[in-house]
C-alpha cells in the first residue's frame, strides 16, 4: 500500500512540484498561499534548488518566463490580485510557447477583496487574464490528494503542450489538512531543444519571443497554437460523474464547492431525488463531451459556485442550453452549506 | 590582402533596422566585440527589451529571448539562477529600465545578480515616436513635453549610475558615452569589463552608455552628438560610479 501522509494543500503542491523536478521557485508573499513559499524556501537549498523571493508578482513571473526559456521546470504561486499582476507574464509565457506552472490558491475579489476562499477568478482562469489569443491548462483540485497529483499533472501537461498550466485552488484547500500519497502520479519528461542554453557553437541561436511585426506571421503564430489546443480540447478534460448514473438533476461543481455538493446530493438521494454531479477537474479544456451527454438524460443543471456565477456561462454552452441551469452560490469567501444546495435541489425537482 | 576590419562574429548578418546615425548600431557592435574577445558567444544568453532594441534577438547570434517591458533584469535572473555557467546579459533603453522596469533594475542589482546589463540612456522614447522619457532633461521638448520637460510638473530625470552605485548589492556601475572616438573605446573597456565581471562571478554590473537619438531630437546625427557634449554629459557624468573589486583593491 501507498505510504501515506497528512499535509497541509499548501505544501502538499510543494512537495508534489519538487517531486515533479521542479528546482526553481519565484514567488512574492499573498495570502493565502503563503506555505507553499514557505515549503519552497526551507526545501529548495537543500536540495541544490533555487527559492527566490522576487520584489513583485510581476517580476517573479517574468523570472518564471527566463528560467521556463531555460527549459527548467519552473513554477510560482500567488493569491488573486497577485495572479492580475502576474498576467502579463502568462500572457508573454503563452506567446513564446514555453512550460510553466502557476498556482493560483483564490480568495475573494475583485480589488484587494478578502482573504477568504473563493472561486470568482474562473473567468480570468479560463477565459484570458493576460491579453491576446491564449489559453491556459486549468486544473482544479478538489482535495489535498489532488492539489499533489494535478501539480505532477500540470507539469506534464505544460511540457507536453508548451504552455501553462494553472492550478486553480482555494484558500479552504490550500489551508486544509489530509493524508496523502505521492505515488501515484508519474513523472514525465520532454525534450526540450528550443530551450536557452546557450549555442556551445554548434547550432544556430535559439529565439524564444513573443513579437511578431507581420501580421500574416503573427496569424499564423496563433493559427498554428490553437492547432495545439485543439488537441488539448480532445485529448485532456478530465471530470469526476457522481451518482450520474439515472440522475435527472445535474449538480455541476468543481474544487472546494464539489465537495459541498457532493453531501448535498447524497442528501437529496436520500429524499429519493434521482440527482447526481459532475465534477469538473479541467476547468480548461472544459468536460463539454460530459455536459453534453448529460444534457441529454437530465431536465436541468444546478451550478454551485464560490462566485457570482461564472463556470455557469461554460454549463450553458456545453448544454447548447438544452436544458436550464440555476446557480447556487455565495460570493466573497463565504461557502454554500449542504442545506442551500440541497434547497436548490429540492426547487429544481420541483421544476422552479 | 590581410583583413584589418570584420563584423564581429557575435553579430547575426541581419540588417539593423535603426534609424541613419542612431548609436545603437555602435553600441550592439561594443558588445559583440567583447563577446567576440572573451570567446563566449556560445554560452551566452541575451534577453532584448521594449524599445528601439526590441529586435536585438535578431541581432546577436547567441540564444536570445525577448523581454516585456521593463522586465529584463527579472527574465535575466530567472535565466541565471537556471544557469549559472551560462553568461546572460540584458540591453535596455531608458524607458524600459528607468521607467517601467526600475523596480526590477534596483532588486537585480541590490541581490548582486550575477548579470550584465547594458544601458542605453538617450533621454527619449525612440520606438514610440519621441516622448518624455525618465531621462529626458530639463527643458527637452519630446511629444509629450512640447513645451520642454517641466520639472515642477512632472518631475527631474533620474541619474540611474548614481542612484545604483549607492546599493550595497551591486559590483560595477559606470557611466560611458559614444559620441566621439575616444569614448567609444572608453565604452568598450567598460562593456568588455562588465561581462569580464560575469565571468569571474563578481556580481551585479552595469553599463550606462550616454547614447542619441538623431531622429526623435530633430537633429542631424552630427548635431545630436554635439548635443550629447554639450547638454547630456554636463547632467550624466561619465565615470565609475561603483567598481567593488577596484575600491577593495585600492582600500589594501
Amino acid at each position: 500500500m501507498a505510504q501515506r501522509v497528512l499535509m497541509k494543500g499548501n505544501e502538499a503542491i510543494a512537495e508534489a512540484a519538487i517531486r515533479a523536478g521542479c528546482r526553481h521557485y519565484f514567488g512574492y508573499p499573498i495570502t493565502p498561499q503563503t506555505e507553499i513559499a514557505a515549503y519552497m524556501a526551507k526545501k529548495m537549498p537543500k536540495i541544490g534548488g533555487v527559492f527566490l523571493q522576487a520584489e513583485s508578482e510581476i517580476a517573479s513571473i517574468n523570472m518564471v518566463y527566463g528560467a521556463a526559456a531555460t527549459g527548467c521546470r519552473v513554477m510560482t504561486s500567488s493569491s488573486s490580485p497577485g495572479i492580475s499582476l502576474k498576467s502579463e507574464g502568462l500572457s508573454y509565457i503563452a506567446g513564446s510557447d514555453i512550460p510553466a506552472l502557476v498556482v493560483n490558491v483564490q480568495r475573494g475579489g475583485p480589488g484587494l477583496g478578502g482573504i477568504q476562499p473563493s472561486q470568482s477568478d474562473y473567468f480570468q482562469a479560463t477565459k484570458g487574464g493576460g491579453h491576446g489569443d491564449y489559453r491556459m491548462i486549468v486544473l482544479a483540485p478538489a482535495s489535498v490528494q489532488e492539489m499533489a497529483s494535478l501539480t505532477i499533472k500540470g507539469f506534464n501537461l505544460a511540457d507536453k503542450y508548451l504552455m501553462t498550466s494553472m492550478i486553480l485552488a482555494d484558500g479552504t484547500i490550500g489551508q486544509m489538512m489530509e493524508p496523502i500519497s505521492f505515488e501515484e502520479a508519474e513523472v514525465e519528461t520532454y525534450e526540450k531543444p528550443w530551450a536557452l542554453t546557450g549555442t556551445e557553437g554548434k547550432r544556430k541561436h535559439n529565439i524564444v519571443n513573443s513579437l511578431y511585426l507581420q501580421p500574416d506571421a503573427l496569424e499564423k503564430k496563433n493559427f498554428e497554437r490553437y492547432e495545439r489546443y485543439k488537441i488539448v480540447e480532445e485529448n485532456e478534460p478530465m471530470w469526476e460523474e457522481y451518482m450520474m448514473e439515472d440522475a435527472e438533476i445535474c449538480v455541476v461543481a468543481f474544487g472546494i464547492a464539489s465537495r459541498v455538493a457532493k453531501n448535498a446530493v447524497v442528501a437529496a438521494r436520500n429524499e429519493g431525488i434521482k440527482v447526481g454531479l459532475i465534477r469538473p477537474i479541467t476547468l480548461w479544456p472544459f468536460p463539454k463531451k460530459a455536459l453534453r451527454a448529460a444534457a441529454d438524460k437530465c431536465k436541468s443543471f444546478i451550478s454551485v459556485e464560490l462566485s457570482m456565477g461564472q463556470m455557469i456561462e461554460d454549463i450553458q454552452l456545453a448544454t447548447e442550453c438544452l436544458r436550464p441551469v440555476t446557480l447556487c452560490n455565495r460570493a466573497g469567501g463565504m461557502i454554500p452549506s449542504p442545506d442551500q444546495v440541497l434547497e436548490s435541489i429540492r426547487k429544481a425537482q420541483k421544476g422552479e | 590582402m590581410a583583413i584589418v576590419f570584420e563584423k564581429p562574429k557575435a553579430l547575426t548578418d541581419a540588417v539593423l533596422h535603426y534609424c541613419p546615425g542612431c548609436p545603437h548600431g555602435i553600441i550592439h557592435r561594443l558588445v559583440a566585440e567583447a563577446i567576440d574577445e572573451l570567446g563566449i558567444e556560445g554560452q551566452t544568453i541575451g534577453v532584448a527589451p521594449v524599445g528601439c532594441a526590441v529586435m536585438a534577438y535578431d541581432y546577436f547570434a547567441c540564444d536570445m529571448i525577448e523581454a516585456a517591458h521593463g522586465r529584463a533584469p527579472a527574465v535575466a535572473t530567472g535565466i541565471k539562477r537556471c544557469r549559472p555557467d551560462n553568461i546572460v546579459f540584458t540591453y535596455q533603453g531608458d524607458g524600459d529600465l528607468a521607467s517601467i522596469g526600475m523596480a526590477e533594475t534596483v532588486h537585480a542589482a541590490a541581490r548582486n545578480e550575477n548579470i550584465t546589463i547594458i544601458f542605453v540612456n538617450n533621454a527619449i522614447y525612440g520606438m514610440t515616436g519621441g516622448q518624455m522619457a525618465p531621462t529626458s532633461l530639463p527643458g527637452q521638448v519630446t511629444q509629450t513635453s512640447p513645451y520642454g520637460r517641466d520639472v515642477n510638473h512632472c518631475g527631474w530625470p533620474i541619474r540611474v549610475s548614481e542612484m545604483l552605485a549607492t546599493l550595497e548589492g551591486p559590483e560595477y556601475i559606470a557611466r560611458v558615452a559614444v559620441n566621439n572616438v575616444k569614448n567609444v573605446k572608453q565604452a568598450k573597456k567598460a562593456i568588455k569589463k562588465a561581462f569580464e565581471n560575469q565571468i569571474q562571478g563578481k556580481g551585479f554590473s552595469l553599463v550606462e552608455v550616454v547614447s542619441a537619438c538623431p531622429t526623435n531630437w530633430g537633429m542631424t546625427p552630427q548635431k545630436a552628438l554635439e548635443w550629447v557634449e554639450s547638454d547630456m554629459l554636463p547632467y550624466y557624468p561619465i565615470g565609475v560610479y561603483k567598481d567593488r573589486t577596484a575600491a577593495k583593491e585600492a582600500a589594501k
